[in-house]
């Protein structure tokens, strides 16, 4: 007989059965933790707890909405223990359709902040970033800045740059000006950033850089993008400005996590995120990438420390994931595409 | 005697109404409209992102056709310095995913660029090049990208031309052109529709290039509702209407490749005999094949390189291993699979060509117009509700709760993949299988072959070139895949394209280089192997 295509079929499937075994099995008590971190294979704090601990960890890395598609899929089989992911809005929309579980830890409360965790103690902040309003150094005086409402003001005309409203940094600052102010206010500052004119940029990376090759003065990011850039050039001519110093405080949004409805190593995964949140983990998640530790105990970078301290806006972060929705609208109401 | 073909029939049925599920899990979430979103949607954005999503479509659907079609005509009949080298030469490109094109094309180009900075210093600070966001950016990338799926098909379909035809047309008295036009084109018509066709259905469900130059379509609106208002059914809803879309594109197909069948009569003989070009005229060819490889692939992997740099130090190489060994397994069982389906599919069309036939291959791969992260959910869903199932079952007959075997294993990795690039090996199967005259069948037949051994002993040796093509498209297509694979690989089974979008999700490009080489890289090397299997130039 000529080899047929069938027996190929029969060949593959005995393939995929190895395969998972190639990726290699799960060890008992090992935490399965779904990340929507970026270099959630490379989470110096991660090594530490298990160093510490014996304890494995095993990441499934992911974008935040299709982790949650597959959490729920896997309802009470997930082999889930952690959700973190890099924004509240999405553990709030996790916590909401009920795949995360309460979590009564008095450490955990002591080491974090109120406005960083939920109220139900179903999540909790693992790091802060802070959205602020960067300039160029020489185009621009702090003393022309103040607010995020005041880049609406028609003297940046033609001068500033803009992250696109689909991403979620800018849908969550929006959504606690949102909370505060209500919508038609908010409609109202969105409309006047447009009319200014600002050049939209899908990467905060790229407003960075275009603010520092003169494609713009000023421009909203995060600032631990900046901190990378200025690691690699300290002569970077971009500072951050801290907005709405004298009115709500500076946005600040977390990446965090919590505990699966479903874990089958919840002692375990509670652990972690007690150890994540600890002074210890706290430094290291600092120095990884430049952001703002949850915990006010642990220090700065020195790099984020030259740019002064400011007062955060002590809504609770919860509110980037309530009116996360309706801040979408409000953009596509406003023209801000 | 049973009717020929219908096993065959019964078959196509059962692979269809399998690989259809996706899409139709898309399709029922129309059964409760969120009737807020859509009326948000439509005093907001609505009528600009369908003409944008039309714009782009056509814009792709033209320039994919002049530069794969033209590239393609240029190399098989025409000899010029350099031809031989950029017939293969050409496919390359395939290889490089579209997001590294789009970054590589920016990083160069815009405001912040080498070149622009260059203009700047050279005739003062208001010096600019064209936007490259606006639509033709977004059009001229993608036909970059995409020209390759034309140039492929329309090559083969030149190349299993016998010289016969277009030869009778010259002593017919018709110009080379005219030979072309006349004869050439019509025969390679079905080949052409079907390469377009790939490469719009892709502009349709891109979201990366989209994305990274802020065009908005009705991808990126299916995105901004999923992602940016926590609705997945509502985006699914929005996703449905890519499928009309999609559904629009196959009647046009339809309508273009018209009534009238061309077989051929006789196998490559001798291939069309290609003529010497001189002077200005091979130069001019030889730049243009050069232009389009450097913009598509030179460009893109010197700019990796670039990257790379010093950052190549960073790589274990047992890791590296793991990665690579990861993608190859899983796009060489997609292809394979996808393969073999395409060819059930359509080998049961020409058997018995119903149009349930018809209709049961045409839904089974429309998953290739839908977004890659919303044909994902559409497996994962089923599979999940399967996988409960059995898992509640096994674990009632094993007396101890038992995992899921399903959800998060490679076997639903591959469905997915098979679901979603189905299209691409059914359009180019079935573009090769429709050239083989119907006369073989009934002669094979009145030989005593069955519908099995006709195709074993004739359709197949016949169809190598098609086949191959459809292999290495598919096999290509999955070691680029991304959304599936983020969202239903197995924990820990990672692979290149997952190594990439690690480090190029919050921007780190020259992280993410070295990955991305290697996907390029791994690439070339199913590229080069089906352009010796195909065949050197008849010459």
């Amino acid at each position: 007989m000529r080899a047929t295509p069938f027996r190929s079929p029969l060949l593959a499937l005995a393939l995929l059965a190895a395969l998972p075994a190639a990726a290699g099995a799960q060890a008992p008590g090992e935490i399965v933790v779904y990340s929507a971190r970026s270099h959630y294979n490379q989470e110096p704090a991660f090594e530490a707890f298990t160093r510490k601990t014996g304890i494995a960890i095993r990441t499934l890395g992911g974008n935040a909405p299709e982790l949650f598609e597959r959490l729920k899929a896997e309802g009470d089989r997930t082999p889930a223990d952690v959700l973190i992911t890099v924004d509240a809005g999405n553990l709030w929309n996790a916590a909401r359709a009920g795949l995360l579980a309460r979590v009564d830890s008095p450490e955990l409360a002591q080491s974090i902040p109120a406005h960083l965790r939920d109220p139900e103690h179903r999540w909790v902040g693992l790091t802060t970033r802070a959205r602020t309003i960067m300039y160029h150094t020489k185009k621009v005086s702090p003393a022309e800045l103040s607010t995020y409402e005041a880049l609406g003001d028609p003297k940046w005309k033609g001068r500033l740059c803009l992250r696109t409203s689909s991403h979620v940094y800018n849908q969550s600052l929006i959504a606690t000006m949102i909370k505060r102010h209500g919508e038609s206010r908010v409609e109202d500052v969105l409309r006047a950033w447009i009319a200014n004119k600002p050049v939209l940029i899908n990467s905060d990376t790229k407003i960075l850089e275009a603010i520092a090759a003169g494609q713009c003065d000023v421009g909203l990011a995060n600032t631990y993008y900046l901190g990378r850039l200025v690691a690699k050039d300290p002569a970077f001519p971009v500072l951050p400005f801290w907005a709405n110093q004298q009115t709500t405080g500076t946005h600040v949004n977390i990446s965090g996590g919590g505990v699966t409805a479903h874990a089958r190593h919840r002692a375990g995964a509670i652990k972690l995120l007690e150890f994540l949140t600890s002074p210890e983990a706290q430094q290291m998640f600092a120095d990884a990438n430049f952001e703002f530790p949850a915990n006010p105990q642990a220090g700065l970078n020195p790099v984020v420390a030259r740019w002064g301290k400011f007062r955060q806006d002590d809504i609770n972060v919860a509110a980037t994931g309530e009116f996360q929705a309706a801040a979408t609208r409000v953009a596509d109401r406003a023209g801000y595409k | 005697m049973r009717r020929p073909g219908a096993v065959w029939t019964a078959a196509a049925l059962a692979v269809a109404s399998v690989l259809a599920v996706p899409s139709a899990v898309v399709l029922a979430s129309l059964a409760r409209p969120a009737r807020e979103v859509w009326v948000h949607l439509w005093r907001t954005q609505l009528l600009e992102v369908l003409g944008n999503t039309l714009a782009l479509v056509a814009g792709v659907g033209v320039g994919t056709l002049l530069v794969g079609g033209g590239l393609a005509w240029l190399v098989v009949t025409y000899r010029f310095p350099g031809a031989r080298v950029f017939e293969w030469a050409l496919i390359l490109p395939l290889a490089v995913p579209a997001y590294v094109i789009g970054f590589a094309f920016l990083g160069l180009f815009d405001f912040t660029g080498p070149v622009q900075t260059a203009l700047r210093a050279a005739l003062g600070a208001g010096a600019r090049l064209p936007a490259l966001h606006s639509w033709g950016g977004v059009v001229l990338v993608m036909t970059l990208v995409f020209y390759p799926y034309v140039y492929l098909l329309a090559r083969t379909a030149f190349r299993e031309q016998g010289a016969a035809t277009l030869e009778t047309a010259r002593s017919l008295g018709r110009s080379r052109l005219a030979a072309f036009r006349e004869v050439t084109l019509p025969m390679a018509r079905p080949s052409l529709v079907a390469g377009v066709s790939l490469a719009m259905m892709e502009a349709l469900a891109d979201i990366g290039t989209v994305a990274t130059f802020g065009y908005r379509t009705l991808t990126e609106s299916v995105y901004r509702v999923w992602y940016g208002m926590f609705d997945r059914a509502a985006a699914a809803q929005l996703a449905s209407l890519l499928l009309l879309f999609a559904l629009g594109m196959l009647a046009l197909e339809r309508g273009l490749r018209g009534r009238a069948r061309f077989v051929q009569s006789q196998r490559r003989g001798a291939g069309i005999a290609p003529v010497r070009l001189r002077g200005g005229r091979a130069g001019a060819a030889s730049a243009a094949c050069a232009a389009v490889l450097g913009l598509a692939f030179a460009l893109p992997v010197a700019q990796l390189l670039a990257w790379a740099g010093g950052a190549l130090g960073g790589w274990r190489a047992p890791r590296f291993a793991a990665l690579l060994g990861h993608t190859l397994l899983l796009a060489g069982l997609a292809a394979t699979l996808a393969a073999l389906l395409a060819l059930v599919l359509a080998y049961a069309g020409r058997l018995h060509p119903s149009p349930g036939v018809r209709l049961a291959a045409r839904s089974a791969s429309m998953g290739y117009a839908l977004p890659g992260a919303v044909i994902a959910v559409g497996v994962l869903v089923p599979l999940a509700w399967l996988d409960h199932g059995l898992a509640g079952a096994l674990g009632w007959l094993a007396g101890h709760p038992v995992p899921l075997l399903l959800t998060g294993s490679a076997a639903g990795l591959v469905f997915a993949y098979v679901a979603r690039f189905l299209s691409v090996s059914f359009q180019t199967v079935e573009a090769s299988l429709g050239k083989i005259p119907p006369s073989l069948d009934d002669a094979a037949r009145s030989l005593g072959a069955g519908a099995g051994g006709t195709l074993g002993r004739v359709h197949l040796p016949l169809m190598r070139g098609g086949l191959l093509t459809a292999l290495l498209l598919v096999f290509v297509e999955t070691m680029k895949e991304l959304p599936a694979t983020l969202l239903l690989r197995p924990l820990g089974l990672d692979t290149l394209a997952i190594e990439v979008w690690e480090r190029t999700s919050e921007a780190m490009w020259a992280d993410a280089a070295a990955p991305a080489l290697a996907i390029v890289a791994a690439g070339l090397a199913p590229v080069v192997v089906a352009i010796r299997l195909s065949g050197r130039r008849a010459s």
